[in-house]
Formats: structure tokens, sequence, C-alpha cells
């Protein structure tokens, strides 16, 4: 009789096999669990140890001067004392003079100009150009500390070091103790980080240049991609039908995709600079080649999307008698929209990263001017970002490392703007 | 019952109809009758579908089909050259099996088909015509404060009304139904066929069922579908109550299918 009635199904898994199977369900669970803990646990690190680096970036210092601004260095009309660089040098040195009266000689006076960053000259022309009522006049100027000064006072622990370790010797540190007990040393808001090109100076380099670079370069990317890639993949899709050449294209779509990014950078310079000649190193350039790249992504996501989009939908609309252009753009590509849209995100997010393909057409070159349309030459974010690494001085890690915050904060913008696209297309059915 | 004998409104002669290297249809002949309702029954897989989608040629776009034989809609071949399919299936519209209403307002879902065919000149008509046909399709009433809402958002017996009510805003002289009430519970399924027995004055209905008291409730004229062939045609009492073939009678008795 037991025997019998252990045939019933319901008999089949005994307690024990009942808890093994439990048990693999939360081993399974718990595999899950922990990676996701290590992804975010290096992320984690990973942000942190940007932001540590990088915070200090957006901070810089300051040292105010008593600055004569004398009539002789001015006395010309005021486009022309632009030219008279030196000449402002020397009204920073009379300054310095007079902050320091104990400086002796010129080694000493040569000393206390390192305080100062060489651009602190251009700023005081820049005063006069704003201001021509200065001229003759002694005002309280702030102008930027150098580099290293700049570093000391982001990190005192130098202080402690020996001084063959240090950047600065006892004397510009006793300097800096002056000012700061004179209240002449400031730490403000790096307002120039964000308004600048790029310099030979950390503490004046700024990201704008590569910013307005990279919106550029996305903007002609997305114009090209977008239109294009949705183009081909609703002929793909929809009008193409099936032959041998089609099936051919689409492998080779697929392929494409897969590409390694240089290789469409050697494209670009081959093509779009040695043959068509457009102007090097700009961002037009920049994003025809990186819409080369993303286009096959997004070609392969809206055909995916194009897929989804149900085909008792299709047939509803075709039992009514549209027509296939009607079909497609009343229903196909509005049902597909957001996986469009997503696919694209994608794809724009690798091209806003990408820096090898963008070093083959001249991107890498050292760009002070902002670009103000896509044809002047720029570098994009993550050029820069690989520029300012390979530079010897300190100043350049903490820009560095501000630059990838940037770079991370516009990708993470373009992914929001995505959401918000999808979500205005989102539909039930 | 009237006696002026009823026009033909699609005459179909030796169809045949080849999914690559299988045959679905072998040289199937019928007519079909103006303002009928024709329904065509058998089991699974006899071809009765196929049949349905050759009437507005929904089956061209199918890979590897081949259509052999005529289909005369009034006496014009509808797989002739000249016949723009855009105005076919204007003239034969199409219920399918699942509701499939778009996702958008109830009011733009019976609207699409008069704006792309250009049937209204201006919106008070557009109002017109949606108003008129989501009243014939008998849903107006459960419907006409929330006209911006979306159609799926509706119950499925709603949904299919308003695909019907999609289906007639184009005025057509013919609509299909492909098992129209199979996913719909006991109480939608009376609705949409009292609807069908309504919509019959004015157009020709071809309905495929599975469900054979359906077939008896609303249909004028039964065709049989075997293996790909009409095995028997005619009046819906006769072939129910007399049935000649023997397949007829297993079928309807329920032996097989």
């Amino acid at each position: 009789m037991t025997e019998k009635s252990s045939q019933h199904p319901s008999n089949f898994l005994t307690s024990k096999q009942l808890h093994k199977r439990r048990k693999a369900e939360q081993r399974f669970k718990a595999y899950g669990i922990s990676t996701i803990i290590i992804v975010i646990s290096v992320l984690l690190l990973l942000l942190t140890g940007i932001i540590f680096k990088g915070y200090s970036a957006f901070t810089k210092t300051e040292i105010a001067l008593e600055i004569f601004y004398d009539p002789k260095v001015f006395k010309e009309s005021i486009p022309k004392a632009i030219l008279k660089m030196r000449d402002t040098g020397s009204l920073i040195r009379r300054a310095l003079q007079k902050e320091f009266p104990d400086i002796k000689d010129s080694d000493e006076i040569r000393k206390a100009l390192q305080l100062i960053s060489p651009n602190a000259r251009i700023s005081l022309i820049r005063k006069v150009v704003e201001d021509p009522r200065l001229i003759g006049t002694t005002r309280l100027t702030w102008v930027s500390a150098s580099d290293n000064i700049n570093l000391f006072i982001k990190k005192p622990q130098q202080r402690k070091l020996p001084a063959y370790q240090r950047q600065l010797d006892d004397q510009k540190i006793a300097w800096i103790d002056q000012l700061r007990e004179r209240k002449k040393l400031r730490q403000r808001f790096n307002v120039q980080f964000f308004t600048n090109g790029d310099s030979r100076e950390p503490e004046q380099a700024g990201i704008l240049g590569a910013l307005m670079g990279s919106f550029y370069t996305m903007l002609v990317t997305l114009l090209l991609a977008f239109p294009i890639g949705i183009g081909a993949a609703i002929y793909l899709q929809e009008f193409a039908g099936k032959s041998r050449l089609i099936s051919l294209l689409e492998l080779n779509i697929s392929n494409l995709a897969a590409v390694p990014s240089i290789i469409f950078g050697l494209l670009g310079l081959a093509v779009f600079l040695n043959f068509m000649d457009f102007p090097r190193s700009s961002a037009l350039v920049g994003g025809m080649t990186l819409s080369l790249m993303t286009m096959p992504i997004i070609i392969l996501a809206a055909r995916a999307a194009i897929q989804a989009v149900p085909s008792s939908i299709r047939e509803a609309a075709e039992g009514l008698g549209a027509s296939r252009v009607q079909l497609v753009f009343h229903h196909i590509v509005p049902l597909a929209m957001p996986g469009i849209l997503t696919g694209t995100i994608l794809g724009m997010a690798r091209a806003l990263g990408e820096s090898a393909p963008l070093l083959m057409i001249g991107m890498v070159a050292f760009v002070v001017d902002i670009p103000h349309t896509p044809l002047d030459p720029t570098t994009v974010l993550p050029v820069q970002i690989f520029s300012w690494l390979r530079n010897p001085e300190q100043g350049f890690i903490e820009n560095t490392a501000a630059a990838i915050m940037v770079l991370l904060l516009f990708l993470i913008l373009m992914n929001l703007a995505a959401i918000v696209f999808r979500k205005r297309f989102d539909h039930k059915w | 019952m009237s006696f002026k004998s009823r026009k033909i409104k699609f005459s179909i002669s030796d169809l045949s109809l080849f999914y690559g290297d299988k045959q679905a249809l072998f040289g199937v002949d019928l007519d079909i009758l103006e303002q009928e309702v024709t329904a065509l029954i058998g089991p699974s897989g006899c071809g009765k579908s196929s049949f349905l989608r050759c009437l507005n040629r929904m089956n061209d776009k199918i890979d590897n089909i081949q259509i052999k034989g005529q289909i005369a809609l009034d006496g014009m071949d509808i797989y002739d050259r000249s016949l723009d399919i855009v105005r076919l299936r204007a003239r034969v519209g199409m219920v399918f099996q699942k509701p499939n209403p778009f996702p958008k307002s109830i009011f733009d879902n019976v609207a699409y088909g008069p704006r792309i065919h250009g049937m209204a000149n201006n919106a008070k008509d557009l109002d017109a015509i949606v108003h008129k046909s989501l009243q014939r399709a008998g849903l107006w009433d459960e419907v006409k404060d929330r006209l911006d809402n979306p159609g799926t958002g509706l119950s499925g017996g709603q949904q299919q009304r308003l695909c019907i009510a999609r289906a007639i805003a184009v005025n057509p002289e013919v609509i299909l139904m492909d098992e129209p009430c199979s996913a719909l519970d006991p109480i939608a399924t009376a609705k949409v066929e009292k609807l069908i027995d309504e919509l019959r004055e004015k157009l020709t209905i071809v309905i495929v069922t599975h469900n054979l008291q359906q077939a008896a409730r609303v249909s004028q004229k039964v065709a049989f579908f075997h293996m790909g062939k009409i095995v028997e045609a005619g009046d819906t009492a006769e072939i129910f109550t007399n049935p000649k073939d023997e397949r007829t009678q297993d079928y309807l008795t329920g032996r097989y299918g």
C-alpha cells in the first residue's frame, strides 16, 4: 500500500529533494546579489577616487597685490597695450617689491615672481581694457597664484616634507604665510576652469574648449547618424525584402558595429581629410567619423525595435488600406521610437567617450581657442583628458580628474534626456 | 424571407494557394452573396483563414506564397494588376481574432481610416463619421465621454467593437472577420453577434469561426472547409439540419475538429 501511494506525483519529491531545490534557488539568488554588490562597490571606488582627486580643481588660489596701473605702460591706445606684456610684468614686480620690502637682489625678485601665475600679466591687461579709468591709480588686485602655490595651499601636508621633496623652498613658504597673515591670499571657485580653453599653465587651463568641441562633435554625429541610421533600418526592415544582396548587407552592418574604433579614424583621415580636404581637427570631421561608428549601432537597435512592433498593429493598419509608407510613419516608427532612442543613446554615449579615432584626425592638437562653429579646430573631452594626463605639471592631475567628472556629468545628462524622450513616446499595446 | 434574389458580391473560382511547396487550398469555388453573413467553418488548419485573407489580399506579403485562380469582387478580378490594393482594402475591411486597436485615442482609432482615405473635408465631417461608426458598432454610449482615452484601455469586448467601428468607418462593402469572438467572454460575444446581424443590412460579412453555434446563430450561408477544399456549402439551416456529406456530418456532430 505504501509503495503504491509513492507513485502519486506529489510523492515523487521527498522533503529532502525539496530542500535541495530551495537551496539551489537561494544559492543562485546569493550569486546574483554578490555580483551586484561587486559592481556597485567597484563603481563607488572609481567615483570616489575621481572625486577625491578632482574636487580641488574646482577651487583656485588668488593673491592680492597693490598694483599701480602705471600710465607709462598703458600710455598708448588700449589694443596696443596688449602687445606690451612684459611691461605689465614690471607692474607685478613692483607690487611684489612693495609687498615684501626685504627682497634684496634680482634672484629673490625672480623667486617672488614665481608665486604669481604667468597669466596674471594678461589678466591685468584685461582689467584695463574693461575699465580704462584704472590707469594711473593704485588698486588692490586679485591675481591667480602659480600652480605650485595652488597645490601647496590645497595640500598643506607638503609643509612637513623635507625641503628637497617639496616644490617650494622655505622662503616661498614664509612669503605665503605672510600673505595669509595679511589676508592677501584667498581660495576662490575656479570659474576659469569652465570658461577657459586649454593652457600650458594648469591653473589657467579650462574645460570649455573641449566641452564645446564635444558638443559640436556630438551634434554632427547625431544629425548624421540618427536620420541615416533610422532610414536604413526602415528600408532594410520594411521595404528591402529578402535577397542575397540584402542579407550580405545585413551581415556587414552587424560586423561594422564590432569594428575597432581606430579603424574608423583611419577612414576619416583618408577620406574626410586627405581626399575631401575638410578642415583638420574640426568638430565636423570628428562628428562625421564618429557617426560612421555610431550608425551601425543605431541601425541594429532600430531594426530590433521595428521588428518588435506587434504584427497585429501592422495587420490593423494594412486592413484599413494604409499604404506601406503610411504604415511605417503612422504606426511602426512611433511605436519603435523608444527602442530606437535607447539604441541611439547607447551609440552616442560610446561616441562621446571615444578618443582613438579622433586622434587619427588631429583632434589631439593643443587648441587654446574655444570653438565657435563646428569648423573650428578643437578637441573633445576624452582627448582633453588624455592630453592633460601627459603633462608633467602636478596641477594637471587634478584637472584631469575634474575633466573626467565633467565627462561623466555630460553622460548622465544625455542618459536623462534619453529617459525623458522615451517616457514621452512610451505607450501600451 | 425576401424573395428577391441577392447579388453575388464575391465570386471565387478554382482558387489554389501554396505556401512554398505546401498546398493549403485546392481549387476552391464559392459565391458570396450580398447582405448576407457567410460563415466559414472547419477543423484547424483546413485553410479557411488562408481563404479569408485572400479576399482582401492580406496574404500578399507572405514569403513564397503563390495564389492561383480567380477572385472577383463585383465582377472585377482583385488580383488584376491594375487594381489598387489600397482601394480594395477600403472596400473590403477586416476584423481580426485578437482585438488590435492602435495605441491611440478611441477617436483617433476610428478616425484613422477616414483620414488616410481623405473621406472627411473638415473636422466636423470627421466627428460625424466617428460618431456614426461608433453608434453603428453599439459603442457610442459606452465611450462618448472618453473619446480621448486610449483605445487600448477598453475591455476586450469593447476593444473588438472598437475595431469593428474602425473597419466600418471607411464605409466598406464587405467585412472579413477572422474568429472575432474567440478572445471574448460570452456576454461580449453576444454583443458582437448582435452587431454582426445589424450590420448585415448594409454590407456583406464573411466570418471564420470555430464556434458552430455561433455559425448557426449569425450566418445565412455556411461553407465547410476540410483539408483545403470546400466539402459542402449552402444555406445554414440546410447544412446544420441536413448535411449531405459524411465529413460535414461527422464534424457537426463533434466526431472530429
